[in-house]
């Protein structure tokens, strides 16, 4: 069995012998993107394992385990990990537990620490937490994002933003009922197929299958009737994950709007630019900024592969690259402003109002700092500038009740069906 | 005929209209939480009252019923109507049951436009709600966010603190002379501000008059973010319509008059009957809504007692931890007297030589306990005209005025007290836990020491006072309210967090239809869970201990106790006198005293009023305000008979001393002296004009100097903001975007608009307001990165978005980085060059050096000051508390005088960053990277091993950063067994519960030197 180590201040490392005897818990957050990422993974030898539960347990676990006032997707990924630690589904000795860290400014960097320490509460002390980042924090020999991965991961993330995109927009309209979800099975089980086979992630096979899956949904029959469009922005975790925001996208969904979630790409390109601002806004070293231009490059390139795709086709919204958002906000907020979802906030807002979605749902966890001042803080300057925006700001907790939720939502709607 | 039913948290509507748009009806009543029972109520009603003409006919003709005779067909009840439901807590219903449902705030703007269309803004408080309603230009609706307390229900619940009904407060409030500072963000903050008011003695028709003025705060400062109320205004709902005095204080606030139309209850109900426009089958909805089960989305928890047997197996149980009780009337030796004067309720005690209870009350506190007291103190004095008192003591809230009013002996705070008591019943009691009206004590003890205590934060407070308001809110008394849910049989899971958001989960579970029983069971387990997880957080069951002694007030209440058993899996103790635990133990306390000083001389007497003084006893409040500084407290100056005075109102000891404050001790105020030689300062020449605007706000605490000397060095004129006050916080709060944002924050926007006045008054060109974001701080290397947090990196750009500049006045928020000083100068002359003009890099250089400098002068002398404050404390013999939180907790409206609080104490004060610099940096757990933040981790570690040096945390509400930080700084303590103690702060003004928590910790650090 292997060994535990720990390094400096104490944490377990993740050691190469783990990475053969260890599973891996994945909490969720982006179910057809996950799905797709996973096989990447398991292909490189990792036993992934993602979680799915979606209980009140979750919460409670979470407010047991957590500090109260730490943010609401603290809460409920700690109470997902100590569910499925209690489930006895798992080897506790041969568990390791995989978050997403990045190290930005915003407290949801800490994430890691509130779980090794919700790990001790539980009498789990046993039990290794790997950092998933790409700021080269807490190295781990068992566990380490090569290029290849990284590039591999790029794709899984392409695929599952084009078909969140396209599946939500040909939802709304479709004139069979489940026509768009047969096709997001379709091609989920194509894809994690052949990633299993590692293929389907060159940029040759990529692009062809773009075309493919844009293809495919452009070919279902819709009826074009005008709906309510809703664009879903805000906190990355409570805007994706659909237990953390009561089901959002489904509430909306049955309320008769097409629901515009923007992908994760973007958010990524966002985390990877802010390195390069900082250098030109406060001076810094010229090897880095080298390196995360060429990262950004790579992307930037990704993100024109599935532009020219979707954009062939004039029945789906037309995307626009990251380079373009960031002269819509202009005179709003800072490129600078980095942490947490920064100034790519409002950005993705006003390019969704931009887009005919002037209706927004802007989701963040209670207290959330971040978007304090890019979320709620912005709403005001954004209607002085778009004057159609119809914009509604929504806490999640766990002690936010559904209907508060729903009523303000519905409020929001009113003034959208308004305007149809 | 069109229906519209406005159901709402507490009561519901209905309006009918004719097909022309007539108004037939309008009727309100409560519903008690019985939605669909009421619902069904009130469409049965209308199908009879709207039956066919025929009925109506033989209504009227009733008088003379015998002319009607057989012929007259039998009425036919109404058959169909387009019906509408609005209101929160019928939506789930109706689209259970098919009925078209409209959103309440979108009716209001429908029946807006017809009855009342030259409006410009609607003003629309309900029950548990409130909104504005902006209908010029883009309509926009704001609704308080999850975290404002209610509204109407709020005036219900500070009309019951007042012991007045809503209506009497509004006459009460016609008659105010004056307004108090009540913290508006949420009811439980100002609960806490009002409770103090009553107990000084405070006028009651000026709290009435202030609670409405809180409410005008909160509803313009929540809701309007930033866009202005002007034009048409509308008033709506219940409190608006039935509370003059509150639109007055609306009308005041806002500078104009609005207008409160006829049917002002009914714009929902309206709304949704002119929205009606789908004929709906009355029977058929009627069927269904008898039909409509609750969807049961709820989160149901097992009954509280599963049979009668197990309940009363549990009573037995707990009926043995009783202690001693004898006869007053024929008792002859030494008593002894304590007083409990709770914010709630008034507790006093008499106790004999053996610890047997002679006599003991218990009373609601309506308000003043003066008088409560001294109506006890009589009868007692009736019943037993020779009673021979050996010792007396006060404690709780009202704990100077009593020990005033009738020269009790002795003061102790509430902690203590209640530790003596718990002691009686278990000598061995590891933890003790206090839920009474309004506040939590939870205290750890060690070795027969306080170890570690919890008090609730404000916001979580209020829970057994919750529990009561919520019970009478139900129609219910609170003892047969928490019976109800002893056998529910699925209790509603509410979740733990405040009591606001305990409102609306309760509204979730009504709009579900889950029955009171239910409900009731619910509340007594969410109130448990608050004090488990939100004030203890115990990281596992054995932390509390096997020994646990439960008390106080809410205790007293049997659901509430199994709550808490099950949720611990423990049983505990819970003495059949829990409510008169803090008066049994000033009881035992003046005794222990009493003994002490009896070794000398015979059973003393105790200084108390004696029955001929307290005959003649007056007690007079006069109002005056303070004037010795620029808080200009309002104080409260109670005299009594025998020219004892007692003065209440007061944040420091200089109306009482007459002595200035001693700042020689005290290194928040020393801050506040360097900070104030930055003043403002005219362009130096050298070829500019312009004047720079710095506001004095979150990290510009620290960079003043910095960013001062840097632009008086370029030439520039300076003006500064000043240290913030009331009257600063309210001039930028209608623009403040998030309501949950920290009070620091918020405060930011005061000082821009004074910036704005100042720059405006100089008339100049060019001139700007200087407030850079900053994601980085200057690196202190005690942590693995810089940051600052989200909120002090980037809140200039909520300032841009949310405030306008007037008088071509600019603001710079440009993203600005000091931390990396070698690119500095030339990143600054970039920026600066964009807005001022010939703006060179080797001056820029020059400042900027000259400012670095200046940071370091000032961090040194902050530095020497402290070295100072220790050398002195420790010749002094004087205890030292670091008083631990960010630079700008310097200012005085921020820190609310906790420093100069702790001074008056004779403990010296020195801050977290004048130590910090003192340790190398080392391994945290947690994620060190923000820089004010691996101070506090710095000072922590730091004072581990100095003796008499304690630290406590100075915290902001709603600062998520510092969930993280208090659960570290805390491990750091007591990895040095040090006492870790935190104040929260936010607007809130009272610090009484600050006081508490000081001298707990004094006297927990009293006792561990006592016995080591």
């Amino acid at each position: 069995m292997a060994k535990i180590t720990r390094a400096k201040n104490g944490r377990i490392i993740f050691t190469k012998e783990m990475k053969k005897e260890y599973t891996i818990l994945v909490p969720q957050m982006l179910p057809i993107h996950f799905r797709i990422l996973k096989p990447i993974f398991t292909n490189e030898g990792y036993k992934i394992v993602l979680l799915e539960s979606d209980n009140d347990i979750i919460k409670q676990y979470g407010l047991q385990y957590v500090h109260n006032d730490a943010c609401y997707p603290a809460l409920l990924v700690v109470g997902q990990y100590m569910e499925a630690l209690k489930s006895g589904l798992y080897d506790v000795d041969k568990t390791a537990l995989l978050i997403m860290q990045s190290g930005g400014g915003c407290r949801a960097s800490n994430y890691i620490h509130l779980i090794r320490k919700a790990l001790e509460k539980a009498g789990y002390p046993q039990v290794p937490v790997i950092s998933f980042n790409l700021s080269g924090m807490e190295f781990n020999p068992g566990f380490s994002l090569t290029l290849p991965l990284i590039r591999r991961s790029v794709a899984g993330v392409l695929y599952g933003d084009l078909l969140m995109l396209l599946s939500n927009q040909v939802k709304a309209y479709e004139i069979n009922k489940g026509d768009a979800a047969a096709l997001v099975e379709k091609w989920a089980v194509q894809i994690t197929g052949e990633f299993e086979n590692s293929h389907g992630y060159s940029f040759k096979e990529m692009a062809a299958h773009f075309a493919e899956i844009a293809a495919d949904f452009a070919a279902v029959s819709m009826k074009l009737e005008k709906k309510v469009k809703v664009g879903v922005v805000g906190e990355i975790y409570v805007k994706y994950a659909s237990f953390a925001n009561n089901n959002l996208e489904k509430f909306l969904e049955e309320h008769d709007c097409e629901v515009m979630t923007p992908g994760l790409l973007g958010f990524l390109m966002f985390k990877i630019d802010a390195r390069i601002q900082d250098i030109h806004l406060y001076g810094g070293s010229f090897v880095k900024l080298t390196i995360a231009r060429s990262l950004l490059d790579y992307f930037k390139k990704a993100e024109k592969a599935i532009m020219d795709c979707v954009n062939q086709y004039p029945v789906f919204n037309q995307l626009s690259s990251y380079e373009d958002t960031k002269p819509l906000v202009e005179g709003l907020i800072g490129i600078g402003n980095r942490m947490g979802e920064g100034w790519f906030l409002p950005g993705e807002m006003i390019e969704l109002i931009r887009n005919g979605y002037n209706n927004i749902v802007c989701t963040q966890p209670f207290g959330c700092l971040p978007t304090h001042i890019c979320g709620k803080g912005m709403i005001h300057k954004i209607k002085d500038m778009y004057p159609m925006a119809n914009i509604v700001p929504i806490d999640y907790d766990p002690g936010a009740t559904r209907v508060n939720q729903e009523n303000r939502i519905k409020l929001m709607l009113s003034v959208a069906r308004e305007g149809l | 005929m069109k229906i519209g039913l406005d159901i709402g948290s507490t009561t519901i509507k209905s309006v009918v209209l004719s097909e022309d748009g007539a108004i037939l009806y309008s009727h309100y009543e409560r519903h008690f939480s019985q939605i669909t029972a009421k619902t069904i109520e009130t469409l049965k009603g209308l199908r009879e009252r709207f039956a066919t003409a025929g009925a109506v006919q033989e209504q009227g003709a009733s008088a003379n019923a015998d002319a009607a005779g057989a012929g007259v067909h039998p009425a036919a009840l109404l058959d169909e109507a387009e019906l509408v439901i609005s209101g929160s807590a019928g939506m789930g219903m109706a689209e259970g049951c098919g009925i078209p449902f409209i959103q309440e705030v979108y009716a209001s703007k429908v029946a807006c436009e017809k009855y009342a269309p030259d409006t410009d803004t609607i003003i629309e408080l309900g029950g548990e709600d409130a909104k504005i309603i902006f209908l010029n230009g883009a309509m926009e609706a704001r609704m308080n966010g999850s975290c404002a307390g209610g509204t109407g229900a709020f005036i219900d619940q500070m009309a019951g603190l007042l012991n007045v009904t809503a209506g009497r407060m509004n006459t009460l409030a016609e008659k105010s002379t004056r307004l108090y500072t009540i913290a508006s963000r949420c009811g439980v903050f100002a609960k806490s501000d009002i409770q103090p008011l009553i107990n000084q003695g405070a006028e009651k028709s000026d709290i009435a008059a202030s609670i409405f003025h809180a409410v005008v705060n909160q509803t313009i400062g929540g809701l309007a973010q930033g866009r202005a109320i002007k034009g048409h205004v509308l008033y709506l709902g219940g409190p608006l319509t039935f509370l003059p005095e509150l639109r007055k204080s609306f009308d005041n606030s806002l500078g104009l008059t609005g207008v409160c139309p006829e049917n002002s209850l009914y714009y929902v109900a309206l709304g949704a009957a002119l929205s009606a426009d789908e004929t709906i089958n009355l029977s058929e909805a009627l069927d269904r809504l008898s039909h409509f089960e609750a969807a049961g989305s709820y989160q149901s928890l097992p009954p509280l007692f599963e049979s009668e047997e197990e309940y009363e197996a549990f009573k037995a149980r707990h009926q043995k931890a009783d202690v001693n009780h004898g006869s007053l009337e024929g008792y002859n030796g030494p008593a002894y007297l304590g007083i409990d004067a709770g914010s709630t309720t008034v507790k006093c005690v008499v106790m004999g030589e053996d610890h047997e209870i002679l006599d003991s009350v218990y009373l609601s506190n309506s308000g003043n306990p003066v008088p409560i007291v001294q109506s006890y103190l009589t009868g007692l004095y009736e019943r037993k005209p020779d009673i021979h008192i050996a010792g007396s003591a006060v404690t709780g809230y009202g704990e100077d005025i009593i020990k005033n009013a009738f020269s009790v002996d002795h003061g102790l705070v509430e902690t203590m007290a209640h530790m003596k008591a718990a002691q009686t019943f278990m000598p061995d009691v590891e933890f003790i836990i206090d839920i009474g009206g309004q506040d939590m004590k939870c205290f750890k003890i060690r070795n027969s020491v306080i170890d570690n205590i919890y008090l609730n934060e404000a916001c979580s407070s209020g829970c057994g006072s919750f529990l009561q308001t919520f019970a009478g809110a139900l129609g219910y008394s609170p003892e047969e309210f928490s019976r109800l849910g002893l056998f529910a049989k699925h209790a509603v899971d509410l979740g733990s967090r405040c009591t606001v958001f305990m409102n609306s989960s309760v509204k979730q579970a009504q709009k579900d239809g889950v029955s009171t029983e239910d409900i009731s069971a619910g509340l007594s387990i969410s109130v448990v869970k608050n004090a488990i997880y939100k004030v203890i957080r115990p990281a596992s069951k054995d932390e509390l201990g096997k020994h646990i002694v439960v008390q106080g007030g809410t205790f007293l209440n049997d659901a509430v106790l199994r709550a808490f058993e099950r949720e611990m899996e423990l049983e505990v103790v819970r003495p059949a006198i829990a409510g008169l635990m803090g008066a049994y133990g000033c009881a035992l306390f003046a005794k222990e005293r009493a003994d002490a000083a009896a070794v000398n001389a015979d059973a003393g007497r105790s200084g108390i009023i004696t029955k001929e003084e307290l005959a003649g006893f007056v007690h007079e409040v006069k109002s005056v305000n303070c004037g010795l500084c620029s808080n200009n407290c309002r104080l409260s100056i109670n005299t009594f008979s025998g020219g004892r005075t007692f003065i209440a109102g007061n944040r420091c000891e200089r109306p009482v001393t007459k002595r200035k404050v001693d700042s020689s001790n005290n290194i928040y105020k020393y801050k506040q002296e360097l900070l104030a030689a930055y003043g403002d300062t005219a362009p130096a020449g050298k070829g500019r004009t312009e004047t720079i605007g710095i506001p004095l706000g979150l990290n510009n605490y620290e960079l003043l100097p910095f960013w001062h000397k840097f632009f008086t060095e370029l030439g520039f004129g300076v003006c500064v903001s000043g240290f913030s006050d009331r009257k600063l916080y309210l001039k930028g709060q209608h623009s403040i975007p998030s309501d949950t944002v920290c009070f620091p924050a918020k405060m930011v926007h005061g000082h821009v608009a004074e910036l704005i006045d100042k720059l405006t008054a100089l008339h100049g060109n060019g001139n700007a307001i200087f407030y850079p974001c900053m994601s980085f701080n200057f690196d202190d290397k005690l942590g693995d990165n810089n940051y600052n947090c989200p909120v002090v990196a980037y809140y200039p750009e909520v300032i841009a978005a949310n405030m306008e500049m007037p008088h071509g006045i600019r603001l710079i928020t440009d993203y600005s980085g000091p931390h990396k000083s070698k690119h500095f100068h030339k990143k600054m002359t970039e920026l600066l060059s964009k807005y001022f003009d010939g703006i060179s890099l080797p001056e820029v250089k020059r400042a900027a050096r000259a400012a670095f400098a200046e940071r370091e002068k000032y961090l040194a002398a902050v530095r020497a000051y402290a070295d100072e404050i220790i050398k002195n404390a420790r010749s002094e013999g004087r205890k030292i508390i670091v008083l631990a939180g960010r630079p700008y907790h310097v200012d005085p409206e921020i820190n609310h005088g906790i420093d100069t609080l702790i001074t008056s104490f004779g403990v010296s004060v020195i801050s977290e960053d004048s130590v910090s610099h003192l340790v190398k940096r080392f391994p945290v757990k947690v994620l060190n990277q923000w820089m004010y933040h691996s101070r506090l981790y710095a000072a922590a570690k730091y004072i581990g091993n100095v003796p008499n040096m304690e630290l406590v945390q100075l915290v902001s509400f709603g600062c998520g950063l510092d969930a993280i930080t208090t659960d570290e700084v805390r491990r750091i303590l007591e990895s040095y067994g040090k006492i870790y103690t935190q104040i929260k702060i936010d607007e809130i003004t009272n610090l009484g519960a600050v006081k508490v928590r000081l001298r707990s910790l004094l006297a927990a650090l009293e006792q561990r030197n006592q016995y080591g």
